[in-house]
């Protein structure tokens, strides 16, 4: 396949971590690696463990399709197949693949001499996840405090987590992680429109560069974060988004077991005006 | 500050938030609907051994012989258990004592005139002979909450006068009509009476008045997913929400323990425990408006509340933080007692006027409530899906 004019100074031989050189190829315009190999290996075998489930299942509507982790019963060991053992096994490949994909990032990472922002984000999402799945499910002990694969029931699993504790909003880590969420997306939105703009201005003008970046926004309020800055400034906020989504589900069960309003009790507790 | 410091500062920063969480594993779950759809219970032992003391049943009377001269024969003025022999009588005399009477007064003089037994003149008397008859009416009408458990005197009082869990109408802070400082009910996490089940929420915090003594219309969702004509307004949503963090929090339970959250409405997805839930809120409505209200007259000032409305129930004032009373063990059984048939309303009490400044209590006829029990049969709940699982033990 013919390379982009750009590509050749990034197919750099080396920075692999396992494997040596035995996966250091590209297929195409892709890198495979060692990663690579494992990341396509737990996807397609996950996929088809759905597929599975979705067939011993009761319909091939796509909405309804649902993989369930086992009943609270089963504790921490291992499920029949039909009985969440299928989906204990694709939980373990959803991890070998998101982690391998990181992985892969780390490699393609140490190949370009780059630091490793990347992955470090990747790795807050997947953080997320094993939160979501593994830890807080390990820390109330069965395997059954987890969501289903499904794209219905997942939502219904969240919906009612979050009303086991009466009313999440009031889940102080919620909060923040939902207001970095809110504002990683407001953030993309300046800095998204704000390029944009800049590069496709009207008939008869020229493109804008940062100088003009800069004066819109000191303009509007004041001040502008700068191109690099931007890009710190949404790592900064999407990474806190993935932790403390992270930290927001582990404390509902193992660190807080009733109505997350009444964890605000220590507001009207303080000694000013108790 | 280097790598291992920042590692440092995150450790402890979680450790404190944690910590400022209060409580730890192991946690002790139930499952209560199919697996995966989250439909669970979260239980803190440490903290379950707190309310498990406070929930134990009462002294229970050694039993007594039904045969033999009837009370009404041999004492005078027995209205209410003249059904009984004059040992049930006593033996109930005798239970009261121990489940009502203050601990400074446990004999009979807290209702009784000592040199006249007969002398109905205490407004204990009086309100006793009520709280008598509206328990046998609870015992044989509302099988359809209390089922074979029943309740007793005790139940409620729990070896005090007054119920540790009533509720009063809460006076407001007078500044309801003012330009700014109003709080619509709601958005005080404690209310001047200082009780409240609502769980330090924002919402309104007196859902009793309008769903446990008027009868206003609780489900006020929409019953389908676009909308198709249904005019009730937020507001009105968070009134339920309201009494539903109100049953919450009386039962210990989370809203999974009666809902599918997915679908609220539904009673097919719902546990059959919402429709026990749904004759209790016309149980306690019918206390409230035949019982309590009516007695409003017979106590003294200092039972009153602020408003000079009467203590009325909910929830709370049976379960106490438990999904059933005493973790369903039944005082009632030992108490044949107590599980008559519903005696005629005693004309003394019976016709007092609600109170005219409470327009929800009209609204709730007394005749409504037995009617209602088996009114909802088209949307008396049936099972969902067996949680296929449960059967299973692990």
């Amino acid at each position: 396949m013919a390379m982009l004019s750009f590509e050749r100074k990034y197919r750099v031989r080396g920075g692999t971590l396992i494997g040596g050189d035995l996966f250091d190829f590209w297929i195409g315009a892709f890198y495979v690696g060692f990663f690579g190999v494992t990341a396509a290996f737990f996807a397609l075998l996950g996929t088809a463990l759905l597929v599975y489930g979705a067939a011993l299942g009761p319909t091939w509507n796509l909405w309804q399709i649902s993989v369930a982790p086992p009943d609270l019963s089963y504790g921490l060991g291992l499920a029949p197949l039909a009985d969440g053992g299928l989906w204990q096994l694709v939980t373990i490949c959803a991890i070998g693949a998101f982690v391998s994909w990181a992985m892969r990032e780390v490699e393609i990472c140490r190949k370009l001499g780059m630091g490793f922002h990347v992955p470090v984000a990747f790795g807050s999402a997947i953080l997320a996840y094993v939160t979501l799945q593994v830890i807080r499910p390990v820390l109330l002990g069965a395997w059954g405090h987890a969501f289903p694969y499904g794209i219905y029931s997942h939502l219904d699993w969240v919906s009612n987590v979050a009303y086991q504790y009466l009313h999440f909003h009031y889940n102080p880590a919620h909060m923040i992680a939902v207001t970095f969420f809110f504002t990683t997306v407001l953030a993309l939105a300046l800095h998204g429109s704000l390029v944009l703009s800049a590069l496709n201005p009207p008939k008869g003008e020229v493109v804008k560069g940062a100088e003009h970046e800069n004066t819109f926004f000191r303009d509007n309020i004041g001040y502008s974060i700068g191109t690099l800055g931007i890009h710190r400034f949404g790592l900064l906020l999407s990474i806190n988004a993935g932790v403390w989504s992270a930290i927001c589900i582990v404390i509902s069960g193992p660190f807080w077991t009733r109505s997350w309003t009444d964890w605000w009790g220590w507001w009207l507790n303080l000694p000013i005006w108790t | 500050m280097n790598m291992s410091n920042r590692i440092k500062l995150a450790a402890i920063l979680g450790v404190v938030l944690l910590a400022g969480c209060g409580e730890r594993p192991p946690i002790t779950t139930v499952q209560l609907g199919f697996r995966g759809t989250g439909m669970e219970q979260n239980y803190n032992p440490r903290l379950q051994e707190k309310v498990a003391a406070a929930n134990q049943v009462g002294a229970v009377q050694p039993a007594a012989d039904p045969s033999g001269p009837l009370a009404k024969d041999i004492y005078q003025n027995v209205e209410v258990l003249s059904d009984l022999s004059v040992g049930e009588f006593v033996r109930v005399m005798t239970s009261m004592t121990e489940w009502v009477a203050p601990a400074e007064q446990k004999d009979c003089t807290y209702c009784h005139n000592i040199e006249d037994m007969a002398d109905g003149s205490k407004y204990t008397y009086k309100v006793a002979r009520r709280m008598l008859q509206m328990t046998r009416d609870i015992n044989s009408n509302w099988k359809s909450h209390v089922q074979e458990t029943g309740v007793t005197c005790h139940t409620c009082h729990r070896g005090q006068p007054v119920p540790s869990y009533v509720w009063f109408q809460d006076p407001g802070s007078g500044r309801e009509n003012a330009f700014v400082g109003t709080r619509a009910g709601q958005n005080s996490a404690v209310t001047g009476l200082g009780i409240t089940t609502i769980g330090h929420s924002s919402l309104p915090y007196d859902p009793y008045t309008p769903f446990l003594l008027g009868s206003l219309p609780i489900r006020v969702e929409g019953e389908t997913a676009l909308p198709t004509g249904n005019r009730s307004s937020i507001q009105q949503a968070e009134w339920t929400y309201s009494l539903m963090v109100h049953m919450s929090n009386s039962l210990g339970v989370n809203c999974t323990y009666c809902h599918n959250t997915r679908a609220w409405a539904s009673w097919e997805e719902s546990r059959p425990q919402r429709a026990t839930a749904w004759y209790g809120i016309r149980m306690a409505r019918q206390v409230n408006n035949d019982y309590m209200v009516p007695l409003t007259d017979v106590f003294p000032a200092k039972r009153l509340g602020p408003t000079g409305d009467v203590a009325k129930v909910n929830c709370q004032t049976c379960h106490q933080g438990v999904y059933k009373p005493y973790y369903g063990a039944s005082m009632a059984k030992d108490y044949p007692e107590l599980q008559r048939a519903r005696p005629l309303p005693e004309a003394a009490v019976e016709a007092l006027p609600a109170d005219p400044a409470d327009p929800a209590a009209g609204a709730s006829a007394p005749a409504e409530a037995p009617a209602a029990v088996a009114a909802p049969v088209a949307e008396a709940p049936v099972r969902g899906p067996a949680p296929e699982g449960q059967a299973r033990s692990g």
